[in-house]
């Protein structure tokens, strides 16, 4: 299927690029924090607040910026498993601003987790802040969140005009459902006169079932290409 | 004229008030965390509310070309109610916070054991976070509170040029001053000190390690009482430089000490959010 998408099942290691980055003040900084999580977990609670102030907040490479990749690091550095890694991660998160919220959400295929942080990605979804359902939308979104909830939060996207290539997965989990919301959505806009975006064309190409014979909507997918 | 208003409560405060301290030249604020007024019942309301003082009142204030940080305690009146007792026990996340420049205010109310016990321990915390204190001193019994509460924090180890006691008058600023803290004062409309009594003191306390504050909040108080002093100041013969170092570089100096103030000009964006919401109305 000729859909693109961010396709990365996981994220690249944030460590090596981190390293190159990071000034020596700020590195030495950050493995003394490892450190200290790793021999006492709830250092956290103090350390992963204070990183974009440590360590800077510029783009690192296309998925991290240097403080989400940091605070993955710390997060990757919990002695913890299962539910407890789950616990400290999700107070994090909740007592987190929006930044160390990111920082959360794009680390969370990094985590042995399961499907215990599905809250977290579920919560986000509700919101409206943009940065926040892109950072949910990653592998860990792509590889937990059951198919109902995947596409009502794609469809979420394409009304907030979050690209549908920084949606992780929509290679795999477009299915025929998707196809027939995005294909009624473009009928829907057609209809009132408005424009259709164009990257959800390729879903719905996908699936030319779900075009039915409305002649307009049929127009609308050949007319690109 | 550059106003640094070092204590207003402007979660409490509307746009106008935003738009009038613009145009009387306050460019930065602190918002220490308080009461509301009515008692919370629960550590989750004081962590909604720390996180709006984190969040959105810097959205807010930013709005209108304003710098907005904030200080984190549990405030000495809810200290006294075991149900908010927990707050102690999670303060450590959000001292870390970026914005966050002094723990506060921390003080005596009653003067409690309850009240003991949540001072001393917030001031270690501000030892351990490397941050300024802001002490409120008592509205009743206040000369007797402040010399106590100079004892705990002289007992804390904490170095006194990181403490101010906050709501001064002309009986409780000497002790203060003596002490090595600085000096906070609240300018209030009717109660607690004025601006011409504020003149005063300058003139014989002098302009050093002095704050003055509007302490606006939800109650009958004045944004704009940072100002009229300045302009009281100028009146009774304080000359420009004068006036700068008390409504602006004092503030600066002192919770500059938190290395944690950034003070270039936000610059108001129509199409800014926080979190997807915005303050224009009939929009998100």
């Amino acid at each position: 299927m000729a859909v693109t998408t961010a396709s990365l099942s996981t994220p690249p290691d944030p460590q090596p690029g981190l390293i190159a980055a990071l000034d020596d003040t700020a590195r030495t900084w950050l493995e003394g924090s490892v450190a200290e999580v790793a021999a006492e977990p709830a250092a956290v609670r103090r350390l992963f607040p204070a990183v974009r102030r440590r360590c800077g907040h510029g783009r690192l490479d296309s998925y991290w910026t240097v403080d989400e990749a940091a605070r993955a690091v710390l997060l990757t550095a919990l002695p913890l498993r299962g539910q407890a890694l789950a616990d400290e991660v999700t107070r994090l998160h909740r007592h987190g601003d929006p930044a160390e919220q990111r920082a959360v959400l794009r680390a969370l295929p990094l985590l042995d987790l399961g499907d215990l942080a599905l809250a977290l990605v579920r919560e986000t979804l509700r919101g409206n802040d943009t940065t926040l359902i892109e950072a949910a939308l990653g592998p860990y979104a792509a590889a937990h969140l059951p198919d109902a909830e995947y596409r009502q939060a794609v469809l979420k996207c394409v009304f907030y005009e979050i690209p549908l290539d920084r949606v992780t997965g929509l290679g795999t989990r477009a299915d025929r459902e998707l196809a027939r919301m995005l294909a009624d959505f473009a009928h829907e806009r057609i209809v009132a006169g408005r424009d259709v975006p164009e990257d959800i064309l390729p879903v719905v190409r996908a699936f030319p079932d779900v075009v039915g014979g409305r002649a307009e909507l049929q127009h609308a997918l050949k007319e690109e290409g | 004229m550059r106003i640094f208003d070092p204590h207003i409560h402007m979660t409490s405060r509307t746009t106008d008030d935003y738009e009038a301290m613009y145009a009387a030249g306050v460019r930065a604020v602190v918002e220490p965390a308080f009461w509301l007024g009515q008692p919370r019942t629960s550590p989750e309301s004081f962590y909604d509310y720390f996180d709006g003082l984190l969040g959105w009142e810097p959205y807010r204030a930013a709005q209108f070309g304003i710098q907005h940080f904030c200080t984190i305690a549990l405030n000495p009146k809810e200290a006294n109610d075991p149900r908010c007792l927990p707050v102690l026990d999670e303060l450590d996340r959000y001292l870390a916070k970026d914005r966050v420049v002094a723990v506060g205010e921390i003080g005596y109310d009653s003067m409690t054991p309850e009240e003991d016990e949540a001072l001393a321990r917030q001031l270690q915390l501000a030892i351990e976070h490397e941050l300024p204190a802001l002490v409120h001193t008592p509205h009743r019994d206040k000369a007797a509170g402040t010399r106590r509460t100079l004892d705990v924090v002289r007992e804390s180890g904490i170095a006194p040029e990181l403490v101010v006691l906050d709501h001064l008058n002309e009986l409780t600023v000497g002790m203060v001053l003596d002490s090595g803290c600085w000096a906070g004062f609240s300018i209030y409309p009717k109660t607690k000190m004025s601006e011409d009594r504020m003149v005063e003191i300058l003139k014989e306390h002098g302009t050093g390690r002095v704050l003055v504050n509007s302490a606006a909040d939800w109650g009958r108080s004045d944004p704009l009482k940072t100002r009229k002093t300045a302009d009281a100041m100028l009146a009774a013969g304080f000359d420009d430089d004068a006036v700068d170092e008390v409504l602006w570089r004092n503030p600066v100096a002192f919770y500059g000490q938190s290395g944690r103030l950034e003070l270039e000009e936000p610059k108001p964006d129509e199409e800014a959010t926080f979190r997807g919401n915005s303050i224009r109305r009939g929009g998100a």
